[in-house]
């Protein structure tokens, strides 16, 4: 019987009155709200303009996307980047020997301690910003004509960063759609993985003129990733098997699947005395956004990066507009309304795996036919993982997982300038990707620091702490 | 709680010889009321309740038997009015004021740690504390649920994992958890929801039990048997407020009216029905509840097209399982449904609407409505594929919102715009959302349930009139309440429905005192129970053998 699932109501609205927990020591007896609802019959002592209407059962996704999206989110966002670089600055500092060592004379000489500090600080987030966007340096010269300097070396910064970017909002859309539907999918590195080898192994094994070799290895590796998802959507759907569990564990599968592959005859390189596979057919691979003549420059950017941003519009139109999305967000908030209104709730779940495998798949083949060329044991970097990140930081919306793929693309492309600096690692870039999301996904924590006005929301996280 | 537990617990060091401490408890609550903004839950209400008695709260779901409890255990604050222990006035301001005061609460959703022992979750907020490090002492804990289960002959294995316990044993451990804290005023909310019969006549037991030893109850439900086996006094609760206080031996049927109520009679002007073929054809239909025990046991009902066939009964009698088995969202058991001249008994939910059924379900924000869509969303939630509303692959934004805003008008639903999200609507509004979406499509049968559960009067005549409007259109009417107002009003023909089974089918001209009795499961043919007295006998039409069980299924239409 319905009543028998007490409905969750979060919010603590005026017109709802306190908030029960969820089971947790305090409870406030569901029928505590189901009597204020019915005390508006007929002969009800005033006639109430506003029932409160009964809430279904809140799930810990549906909570979390609740926060994800309450007010002040884009500031919210903003500020979490600068207090992630206020901690990373402060790491740098006591990373560095000699400016760490100056410390010690912090009260004998304040002002050369502080301008060594910003002199490091300053010029490692200067180095980011020329590695990711633009060095004026270069771009004076080109235009002053000085030293030969051609525009390839002018847009070098940006070529890297939308290289870095593609497969990172391949894997943010595999990971945020799902989302939607209330799955948590931390397979896209599995299915990243699936999908570069199905792209790789059509890309070296079939040659194809033209363009026809890397659509054809292009649609072959996003198969395999639809596929690996699927797997996992079949099994929720079927048995309630927790997909969390799943993908995990499918990401050891295809690690381990993806060494053992590349070691195969007619799959090794001969050639090469490591693990690595043959190199798929120059056709099959992507065409260079900036031209041919800018690859020799070095420009990497590729085909990618617009398959992405296509995937991007293309998963924004589906939740806006495909009557699969539809289904999906019904699916998504309320599964019992959903079956109610006649969709397979079943089906829904296992296409929706299907499809975020098939983007996870795409930024895996990105990976190889973007630049790799061939399958070794660590072609996909960790794509999968950062791709959930780039999702919560993109708070699980199509165009902001694209907005969010840039900047950790960016942060990726400048940390490779950063540690040119002696003293500042590379790492540091993953410390502060860390921290932003840390910072994103703990508003709370944020809107203290910077005495944010509360959001409504804020009291839904309160109920969820109580629970 | 838990921190107030301890102070409790450290002040009675002596304490868990368990019931000892006081002399029986006199409770009186004085004009208790409790508002949730604009609404109130809580009228007024004062209660005795006398040290050892078995006190029974009487009411539907959702007449405000679990707030007025809340109140007392500390859950919830008072608007106005005091809680008397003993003639003294208390301030309850949590659970933990409560069960110094001597009131115990066992809810109906057990409070226990599944993978713990049942000496674990005794122990639980009151923790036996051995040496100075503070280390758990189990064998004091254990010995003491021994005793207490020893005590007041409630059977429990103090080592057992709870989780592997059936919910009866389970509810027993709550209440020796409940003991242990040595109160004298237990208050159960619901406690034989969950229970099967056995286990619910166990629990009668040890609810007698629990009196001989000079423990008050506080019994709260809905099921008027076991009020009746065991209560000393009955208050009858509906809307909020108190209707009327009972002895246990008052007729069935009076508190069956107390607690559904005869106050309003909501006249809707229709004319008289012009049935035509069946639409609705169910035949034996055997169908479990979610627990898997039988709810609703060989029903055959039919209902035919230009007819309201209003389902009368009290809540939980298996009319929610019979309305979702209908609509293809619950497993059947055994026996058929028939749309028509389709035999739907195994068609999906989606094709079942599609065939021209019509569901408004008995809880909207559960499953009629997803709170986070818009209106316009809403109201093609299950039409959103067909044209003109999109394809298989396309949602038509334009044509959704451009129909959206003409239900909008058409069914008056006061909502800013049709992009505004469903949850932001007042009770009222969201139901009419329901029955706009599914009154606009061409139907062929209308399933409603609890169609004005929680609403305004002004929509409730409104919905009122569009399922009559809907009947004159020539389809056929299922209709689902608890409101008898509401079935007699509407309906045609009316089924009673008690305990999983059609006990009769009346003309809803019918005197009330008759369909009540029906709803306590008394046939006209059945006799009544030994303590029931003789005019209300008559009233059933027969008075013969007094002593034989009010049960009356046999007797099933």
């Amino acid at each position: 019987m319905s009543d028998e699932n007490p409905p969750i109501e979060p919010g603590g609205t005026p017109e709802t009155g306190p908030e029960p927990g969820k089971g947790g020591m305090l409870p406030v007896h569901p029928d505590a709200l189901r009597a204020d609802r019915e005390a508006a019959g007929p002969d009800a002592v005033r006639q109430p303009a506003d029932t409160p209407a009964p809430q279904p059962k809140r799930t810990l996704g549906q909570a979390f996307l609740d926060e994800l999206w309450a007010d002040n989110a884009f500031t919210v966002t903003l500020l979490a980047i600068v207090l992630a670089a206020i901690v990373g600055a402060v790491l740098m500092v006591l990373g560095d020997e000699p400016t760490r060592q100056q410390w010690a004379y912090f009260f004998y000489q304040p002002g050369k301690t502080l301008s060594a500090s910003w002199d490091l600080v300053s010029s490692a987030y200067g180095n980011m910003f020329k590695g990711s966007i633009i060095d004026p340096d270069s771009f004076n010269r080109w235009i002053w004509g000085v030293d030969n300097v051609t525009w390839q070396r002018v847009m070098y910064p940006i070529s890297e960063t939308l290289t870095f970017a593609a497969p990172l909002i391949f894997t943010g859309l595999a990971s945020a759609l799902p989302f939607r539907a209330g799955l948590f999918n931390i397979g896209g590195q599995g299915q990243a993985i699936m999908g570069a080898i199905g792209g790789a192994t059509v890309g070296f094994a079939f040659s194809a003129p033209g363009a026809t070799a890397w659509i054809l290895s292009t649609l072959a590796g996003a198969l395999f990733g639809a596929l690996y998802g699927l797997i996992v959507g079949v099994l929720k759907a079927r048995t309630g098997a927790h997909e969390v569990i799943v993908t995990i564990m499918m990401n050891y599968i295809a690690l381990l699947f993806l060494g053992w592959y590349i070691l195969q005859k007619g799959i090794h390189d001969p050639n090469r005395p490591d693990a690595i596979s043959k190199p798929v057919h120059p056709q099959a691979m992507f065409p260079k956004i900036f031209g041919p003549t800018a690859t020799d420059a070095g420009l990497r950017a590729n085909l990618g990066i617009v398959l992405a941003l296509l995937a991007a519009w293309g998963v924004s139109w589906l939740l806006r507009r495909g009557t699969f999305g539809f289904e999906l967000r019904a699916v998504g908030y309320n599964q019992d309304a959903a079956r109610t209104a006649g969709m397979s709730v079943g089906l829904t779940l296992a296409l929706t795996m299907g499809l975020a495998g098939a983007l996870a798949g795409l930024g895996g083949v990105t990976m190889v036919h973007g630049d790799a060329r061939a399958l070794s044991a660590d072609v996909v970097g960790q794509i999968g993982f950062n791709g959930i990140l780039v999702a919560l930081l993109g708070r699980v919306k199509p165009w902001g997982v694209v907005w969010a793929g840039l900047l950790f693309g960016a942060m990726t492309a400048g940390g490779l300038r950063m540690q040119a600096d002696p003293g500042i690692s590379t790492e540091l870039v993953t410390v502060i990707q860390a921290l932003i999301v840390m910072f994103v996904a703990a508003p709370m924590l944020v809107k203290a620091i910077f005495r944010l006005r509360k959001s409504p929301s804020s009291a839904a996280h309160v109920g969820l702490a109580q629970g | 709680m838990t921190a107030r537990v301890h102070k409790n617990l450290a002040h009675a060091p002596a304490m868990r010889s368990a019931g000892t401490r006081r002399s029986p408890l006199r409770l009186e609550l004085r004009g208790i009321t409790k508002r949730f903004g604009d609404l109130v839950a809580n009228d007024q209400i004062s209660l005795t309740v006398e040290p050892g008695e078995i006190h029974a709260l009487l009411g539907e779901n959702g007449a405000g038997k679990s707030t007025l409890m809340n109140v007392l255990y500390g859950l919830l604050q008072p608007d106005e009015g005091e809680i008397l222990v003993d003639g003294r006035p208390i301030k309850i301001k949590g659970p933990g004021d409560a069960i110094a005061a001597g009131i115990g609460m066992v809810h109906q959703h057990f409070m226990l740690v599944p993978v713990f022992t049942v000496t674990d979750n005794v122990m639980l907020g009151a923790e036996q504390i051995r040496g100075p490090g503070g280390f758990l002492d189990h064998a004091k804990a254990r010995k003491l649920v021994v005793d207490v289960s020893h005590q007041y002959g409630l059977p429990v294995d103090p080592d057992a994992v709870v989780e592997d316990l059936p919910i009866g044993v389970q509810q027993r451990v709550e209440i020796v958890k409940a003991l242990t804290r040595d109160v004298d005023l237990l208050i159960l909310d619901e406690p034989t929801a969950v229970l099967t019969p056995q286990e619910t006549d166990e629990l009668l037991d040890v609810m007698r039990g629990l009196k001989a030893a000079g423990k008050s109850i506080v019994f709260i439900t809905h099921k008027l048997r076991e009020v009746k086996a065991v209560a000393d006094r009955i208050t009858v609760i509906r809307r909020g407020r108190t209707v009327g206080t009972a002895a246990p031996d008052a007729p069935e049927s009076e508190l069956a009216d107390l607690m559904v109520g005869r106050s309003v009679l909501l006249r809707v002007e229709k004319d008289e029905a012009v049935p035509g073929r069946p639409v609705l054809s169910i035949a034996d239909l055997v169908v479990a509840d979610d627990r898997g025990l039988q709810a609703v046991g060989g029903i055959s009902l039919e209902v035919r097209a230009g007819e309201v066939l209003g389902v009368a009964g009290v809540q939980g009698n298996g009319q929610t399982e019979l309305v979702e088995a209908v609509m293809g969202l619950r497993p059947i058991a055994a026996g058929s449904i028939k749309l028509l001249d389709d035999d739907v008994t195994a068609w999906g939910t989606r094709k079942i609407l599609d065939a021209g059924v019509g569901y408004i379900p008995e809880d909207r924000g559960v499953d009629g409505l997803v709170r986070e869509f818009s209106v316009a969303e809403n109201l093609v939630l299950d039409t959103y594929a067909k044209s003109p509303n999109g394809t298989r692959f396309a949602l038509n934004r334009s044509k959704i919102e451009s129909g959206a805003a003409e239900k909008i008008s058409e069914y008056d639903i006061r909502t800013r715009s049709p992009l505004h999200a469903v949850g932001t609507l007042s009770g009222g509004n969201q139901q009419k959302v329901i029955v706009a979406r599914e009154l606009s499509r061409k139907l062929q049968l209308l399933v409603a349930a609890q169609p004005t559960r929680g609403v305004d009067v002004g929509s409730i005549e409104f919905i009122h009139k569009r399922i009559v409007a809907e009947r004159d259109t020539g389809s056929g009417v299922l209709l689902v309440s608890s409101e008898l107002d509401e079935v007699l009003s509407l309906a045609d023909r009316v089924a009673v429905m008690y305990r999983g089974r059609v006990l009769a089918i009346v003309s809803p001209d019918t005197p009330r005192d008759e369909i009540g009795l029906l709803m306590a499961g008394i046939t006209g043919k059945q006799p009544l129970p030994a303590d029931t007295p003789g005019e209300v006998r008559e009233a059933a039409g027969d008075t013969e053998t007094p002593d034989a069980e009010a049960d009356g299924e046999e007797t099933a239409s």
